[in-house]
């Protein structure tokens, strides 16, 4: 193994922390939905992918800023998540587990071969002018998209955490996820409130796919470098915990970026998978849970 | 197995060998080829998905190793094209029984197994991609040298019938399967897993057995489609595309029946041809089509329908 | 040595103790009775003996070579072979299929398996009943395919949890004589009931488990005279209270 001077190993980690804040935010929308509807959500990357062209279209159509599209794409998102649990994966369900995973599967088919169809194989990325820029933090130069990113993921969290402890709708989320049948029995409608716990999730994505794009860039299969990387934070953080996710998060970032300095580009995903497979092995219950 | 049980089999084979007799056209062959390779890959998941009811996302790593094995071994080695296709089946069957045992073992079923086995294939194309006796992203190709004795053939016609001759035997080994102990007892863990062990099953066995089978003959399709396009990348070997393309076709087709991974592999890529003749070639429109497919058989299955046939009958 | 002997098993799930040294044998040929009131832990003690479950401490022994937390399937393979009280059919099989699945284990060809289940099918009363879906039965249909697949591995002692819970007083009556069938073709039974007028009937020996310990033994006769026994049914001070009730 190469060794390298300690400002590079320090900075991979910093880099590593800041984009393991942003894979915190995709794992919290996966992570939400798993704690309260107990699915497995195999859209997610697709749905990650779709709102990064949505983002995308924002700037290449409209002009938009991806900072300033998180505006409008998050209620979007929030609509289309309670759309899509409310019409296609809820009904299609009947509660068996391994339905929802292929339906989810249907639909993450769906999504990425629509965009190959739509945007075909091109990768595109914005051109905005803080692209480049950096921050100089002691020793190390980070870009400022990543810090801004960062930032905004940890402000999410929090605004997560306060809704869900603090509305009704939260409490209204958590009682489902502890106890279905009784949330039902004391007049929850536990159908809207899965919907709107998987509209929550994918407007965790809008705000991840905008904090990505400008340092980033999108292509129909974009979201699949995503998704296991999401699962693996979520089995790490434990499932529905959304700190845990965060936490999660940062520390698959640092893996990864650590792994990609250490082994190089190509193998650097494999540290990621080998956590993966490991943690489903030998530690499932508890933090993923053996159910069948 | 009854004369019964073989006949349907034997009058599809004998029917589908006829098809080079009346078709020349390269590009029908060559879908014709293609599907059966599919029909090959989907049968390998449908005796562990169908039957077993344990849902891989990753038989990529079966197919993969199948087709890499076939090719490496003959472009670095000089190996001989038939023994390197076996030598496929084996080493597939190997993987398949190493990925079954660490996630059987640790008691993984439903979403978490074709997590897990997701993770496996990404793992293998990761590798493929970097390692360098599998020709690294560039990919691998297998020199033209069309014989016989080479497992290469210069009729189209020809290699269909190879291919065409192991989905037969596919489907008479699914059907001896279905006949059998194992078969019986791999669709008790299915529906039950805990019911089935106390009437004696070995579920951990079972489970083994089915994966190991799966993985050979979903490794089987990899070598047939090493040997037939001569070219191997690591997203074409261990990608996702076969992992999905292997599930669909069963569950499309019916899962857990001899002929459902034929039936379904024919619908989807006649489907796909249709489609194409229609609107032209627009990329991925075809796998639109699947995935809504998957939704309505999923929403609607028409398995409910078969049984409650049967029932009546 | 004795058939099956349970001896000082204990089983705690944290902070609960299901099963508190508990001891008991099964004699061969009989049927013998496990009897408590709810939650008491016979179905805990059976999951034990079944191999489903590994005690905290204490031993299962099967004529007398130690059987604890031998997985279920090498149980089943010497002849111990367990129903469940939630009925656990293989929903989207046939009756036939279901009981061949257990008659599969002492029968490699599938046309032997078939005609044993049929046998089976026919002992427990489901021979109308065979290219049924196993989902589509009755509560009562039901009840027998599951003593039907566990019979079907041909056992030596065959483990009967609440076979006839859930079922009217016609169809019990019509079970009872289905269980002493089964005793009588060489089959030792033991059984977790509550239907009393069953165990009453069936029973030859009766050991009664409350609060996970045996607190009594003996003929069915004998165990409900048991103060003991009155008491953990219907609570503290009833035996005194039904003795002085008898007197006045």
């Amino acid at each position: 193994m190469r060794s390298f001077p300690a400002e590079i190993v320090m900075e991979a980690v910093a880099n590593g922390l800041l984009t393991g804040a942003v894979y915190g935010l995709v794992a919290l929308g996966l992570t939400l939905v798993y704690g309260v509807l107990h699915i497995i959500n195999f859209a997610h990357g697709a749905l990650l992918t779709l709102a990064m062209y949505a983002a995308w279209v924002c700037w290449a159509a409209f002009g938009l800023d991806p900072y300033v599209a998180i505006l409008p794409l998050v209620p979007l998102f929030f609509v289309l998540g309670y759309a899509v649990q409310r019409l296609v994966i809820g009904p299609a369900s009947g509660g068996n587990d391994q339905n929802i995973l292929l339906v989810t599967l249907g639909l993450s088919i769906v999504l990425e071969n629509a965009m190959l169809a739509i945007f075909r194989s091109d990768t595109l990325s914005v051109q905005v002018d803080y692209a480049m820029e950096v921050i100089e933090a002691g020793p190390m130069l980070l870009s400022f998209p990543r810090v801004v990113g960062f930032g905004v993921a940890f402000v999410v969290a929090a605004v997560l955490f306060v809704l869900l402890r603090m509305t009704d709708t939260g409490r209204a989320i958590r009682a489902v996820a502890k106890e279905r049948t009784g949330a039902a029995l004391v007049g929850i409608d536990v159908g809207h409130v899965y919907a709107v716990t998987f509209g929550i999730g994918t407007a965790c994505l809008a705000v991840a796919a905008c904090l990505l794009l400008p340092s980033f860039y999108v292509n129909p299969r974009v979201g699949n470098a995503f998704v296991l990387v999401a699962f693996t934070i979520v089995v790490l953080g434990g499932m529905g915990s959304v700190p845990g996710a965060l936490l999660g998060g940062l520390v698959i970032g640092v893996v990864e970026s650590l792994s990609g300095l250490y082994l190089g580009d190509s193998l650097g995903q494999l540290g990621i998978f080998v956590i993966f497979i490991l943690v489903l092995l030998f530690k499932p219950t508890g933090l993923f849970g053996a159910r069948a | 197995m009854t004369a019964r049980d073989v006949w349907p089999i034997l009058l599809f084979g004998a029917i589908a060998a006829l098809l080079p007799l009346f078709v020349t056209a390269g590009t029908l062959l060559n879908f014709a080829i293609f599907t059966l390779i599919l029909c090959l890959a989907a049968q390998g998941w449908n005796i562990l998905g169908g039957f077993g009811g344990q849902y891989s996302f990753g038989h990529a790593a079966f197919f993969g190793t199948g087709a890499y094995a076939a090719a490496v071994l003959q472009v670095r080695y000089g190996v001989n094209p038939y023994i390197t296709f076996l030598a496929g089946i084996a080493l597939a069957a190997l993987v398949g029984w190493v990925i079954g045992f660490l996630s059987f073992r640790s008691g993984l079923r439903g979403s978490y197994f074709a997590l897990v086995t997701l993770a496996f294939a990404e793992v293998f194309r990761v590798l493929a991609n970097a390692a360098s006796f599998t020709g690294g992203a560039a990919g691998l190709l297998i020199p033209l040298d069309q014989r016989p004795a080479n497992f290469q053939f210069e009729s189209r016609g020809w290699f269909y019938l190879v291919v065409l001759a192991l989905v037969v035997v596919a489907l008479l080994l699914t059907r001896a399967l279905e006949r059998s102990r194992l078969g019986a007892q791999l669709v008790a863990v299915r529906e039950n897993e805990e019911a089935a062990r106390a009437v004696g099953v070995d579920a951990l066995r079972v489970k083994l057995s089915a994966i190991t089978l799966s993985a050979a003959m979903t490794g089987a399709a990899g070598g047939l489609y090493a040997q037939y396009f001569l070219y191997l990348d690591s997203t074409i070997a261990y990608g996702t595309w076969i992992s999905v393309e292997a599930l669909l076709a069963p569950i499309i087709g019916g899962a857990g029946t001899v002929f459902g991974p034929v039936i379904g592999a024919v619908i989807l890529h006649t489907l796909a041809e249709l489609t194409r003749m229609m609107v032209g070639r627009i990329p991925g429109i075809d796998l639109v089509i699947f995935g809504v497919l998957l939704i309505l058989v999923v929403r609607y299955p028409p398995r409910h329908l078969l049984r409650f046939l049967r029932w009546r009958r | 040595m004795s058939f099956l002997q349970i001896r000082n098993v204990s089983m705690r799930f944290g902070g609960l103790l299901a099963v508190s040294d508990a001891s008991f044998e099964v004699a061969e040929g009989s049927i013998t009775g496990l009897i408590g009131p709810n939650g008491a832990g016979k179905t805990t003690l059976f999951a034990i003996v079944s191999g489903f479950q590994k005690p905290t401490s204490g031993q299962v022994l099967w004529k007398g070579a130690e059987i604890t937390a031998r997985p279920p399937h090498l149980l089943a393979a010497e002849g111990l072979s367990r129903t469940f009280q939630i009925v656990q059919p293989f929903a989207g099989l046939s009756v036939r299929e279901n009981i061949a699945v257990g008659a599969f284990l002492r029968h490699k060809r599938r046309a032997d398996a078939i005609a044993l289940a049929e046998q089976v099918a026919e002992q427990v009363g489901l021979t109308a009943e065979l290219d049924k879906p196993a989902a589509a039965l009755t509560v009562s249909g039901r009840k027998r395919v599951e003593l039907g697949k566990a019979l079907a591995t041909q056992p030596k002692l065959l483990l009967l949890d609440e076979v006839l819970a859930g079922l009217n007083p016609s169809e019990v009556r019509d079970i009872v004589p289905v269980v002493r069938a089964i005793r009588d073709s060489g089959v030792t039974v033991l059984m977790i009931e509550h239907v009393m007028q069953a165990v009453m009937n069936l029973c030859e020996s009766v050991h009664v488990l409350a609060q996970g310990r045996i607190i009594a033994s003996g003929t069915p006769a004998e165990v409900v005279a048991t103060p003991a026994v009155v008491e953990a049914y219907l609570g503290h001070g009833a035996a005194a209270r039904l003795a002085g009730g008898a007197h006045a």
